[in-house]
């Protein structure tokens, strides 16, 4: 049910506060997605979409934390290693 | 896809494995709040995944499960009206009411439709001037956005042909439902991501404080889950009782402002039921008086359209928790229907793995 999933923002439209979209690629399906919710948002951007409407843009340099915080309690080597 | 693929590498997955085995020294129950995040858990086969300390629990579930049978009734029963365009998201349609659910009145000649969004239900009713468009609004804070712009959008448009039955839920009250069990076992909690996009964290800081439990706001795929896992275990190793973010790509502290906004504008918080745990003071949503034209409930006492008999659809009063607990056994949704393979869903399903909300809370 609150299934959100992100999807690359290719055009924007309107600039009524309530009215504001876009056209959003979630890789290759194209859908015509609210923006009201994320003003800042630009093209090019990823946004989490939940029922037709944007609820954040996905920010980048958070979105490597995963892999980081295994590198802080010392994985990284051991994840070479497999991959070796 | 972007953001998706990425964390589901398996290396990383069992570099969290190995982590969370070494970091365990003793048993641990965490629960997953969030539906999907149960889906994901059992799809991807998480739980076979962690150390045999590490007990995961399911939360109270989503939307779908809780609303209670008087909703559903009341939802079939406008259904069932001929003038009514009655729009649902499709996991509703199954869910069974007294005897029967909204796919049967579908069948039986109801005008029911399956929207992906409420704003396609506003459209709708901008279309059919001639008809009466009801949308079912439920969900948890992820769902209230998207509801209270749908409203918006109607009231801006002046459309006096749309309504909406109102159903929403709120998920800090149920955790402290779940927190106030004199039987509760739950050691600490992974909050729904998708529920914090929206809302941000500030609401769990105090619930941390309060009942010394960690609270790990996080995402929905296999390492956003086993990195949530091992955030909660280390802060229970170390003793800590904090809100930590590990799904920060979607979650700011103070979530979507701007969405948050619209629903205050357009809901406010109310009593509500839920089905299996019944009524919770302040943990719903429910329309604002300035927006009672768009109350589909309210629209149908004044007799828009002739309200078919809404008022006699018979009540399950004096149905105890665990009679409403177990009349959710049946319930079988479309959306969990693989992770459920082969066993009950729903709230049921949690109680097979030991969900404390289940046990009525003692009398007296
Ligand atoms: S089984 Fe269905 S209704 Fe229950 S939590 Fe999962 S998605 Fe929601």
């Amino acid at each position: 049910m609150c299934l959100a999933v992100p999807g690359r923002i290719l055009s924007i439209e309107g600039t009524d506060a309530l009215l504001r979209s876009g056209r959003v690629d979630f890789s290759g399906v194209v859908k015509d997605v609210n923006l009201a919710f994320v003003p800042d948002a630009a093209i090019g951007d990823y946004v989490l979409v939940h029922v037709g409407l944007a609820l954040q843009v996905i920010d980048e340099a958070e979105a490597r934390q995963v892999f980081e915080y295994l590198t802080m309690m010392g994985e990284v080597g051991e994840l070479v290693e497999v991959k070796s | 896809m972007r953001f998706v693929d990425e964390y589901r590498d398996p290396d990383a997955a069992l570099a969290y494995a190995r982590q969370l085995e070494r970091l365990v020294t003793r048993d641990w129950t965490l629960m997953e709040v969030c539906g999907g995040q149960t889906h994901a858990i059992v799809k991807f086969g998480i739980d076979e995944l962690l150390p045999k300390q590490v007990t995961l629990v399911h939360g109270p579930g989503c939307p779908v499960c809780v609303t209670p049978v008087e909703i559903l009734e009341k939802a079939m029963a406008i259904a069932s009206h001929p003038e009514v365009i009655f729009c649902s998201f499709g996991d509703m349609l199954r869910v069974p009411g007294q005897s029967r659910d909204l796919l049967a009145v579908k069948a039986a000649g109801g005008d029911v439709r399956i929207v992906y969004s409420p704003l396609d239900a506003v459209r709708l009713a901008a279309e059919n001037p001639g008809r009466e468009v009801v949308f079912l609004a439920v969900g948890f804070e992820t769902t209230a956005p998207a509801n209270a712009m749908a409203v918006a959008q109607a009231a801006r448009a002046d459309l006096g042909n749309f309504s909406m039955l109102v159903s929403h839920v709120l998920v800090p009250p149920a955790l402290q439902a779940i927190l106030a069990f004199p039987d509760n076992r739950v050691d600490a909690f992974l909050a729904a991501g998708h529920v914090c996009t929206v809302m941000g964290f500030t609401e769990y800081e105090d619930v941390a404080r309060r009942h010394h439990v960690p609270i790990v706001v996080t995402g929905f795929e296999p390492l956003d889950l086993l990195m949530g896992v091992t955030m909660c275990v280390r802060q229970l190793e170390e003793g800590r009782a904090e809100v930590e973010n590990q799904y920060a790509r979607a979650v700011r502290r103070d979530g979507n402002q701007s969405a948050q906004a619209m629903i205050r504008e357009v809901f406010e918080v109310v009593p509500r039921k839920w089905r299996g745990l019944g009524e919770i003071p302040a943990s719903g949503l429910g329309l604002r008086p300035a927006y009672a034209r768009f109350d589909a409930e309210g629209a149908l006492r004044r007799g828009r359209p002739d309200r078919g008999g809404v008022e006699r659809v018979p009540q399950r009063r004096g149905a105890t928790r665990r009679a409403q607990a177990h009349r959710v056994r049946g319930v079988r949704c479309r959306l969990h229907a693989r992770a459920a393979a082969g066993r009950d869903d729903g709230l049921r399903r949690g109680g097979v793995r030991g969900l404390p909300a289940l046990s009525p809370p003692p009398r007296g």
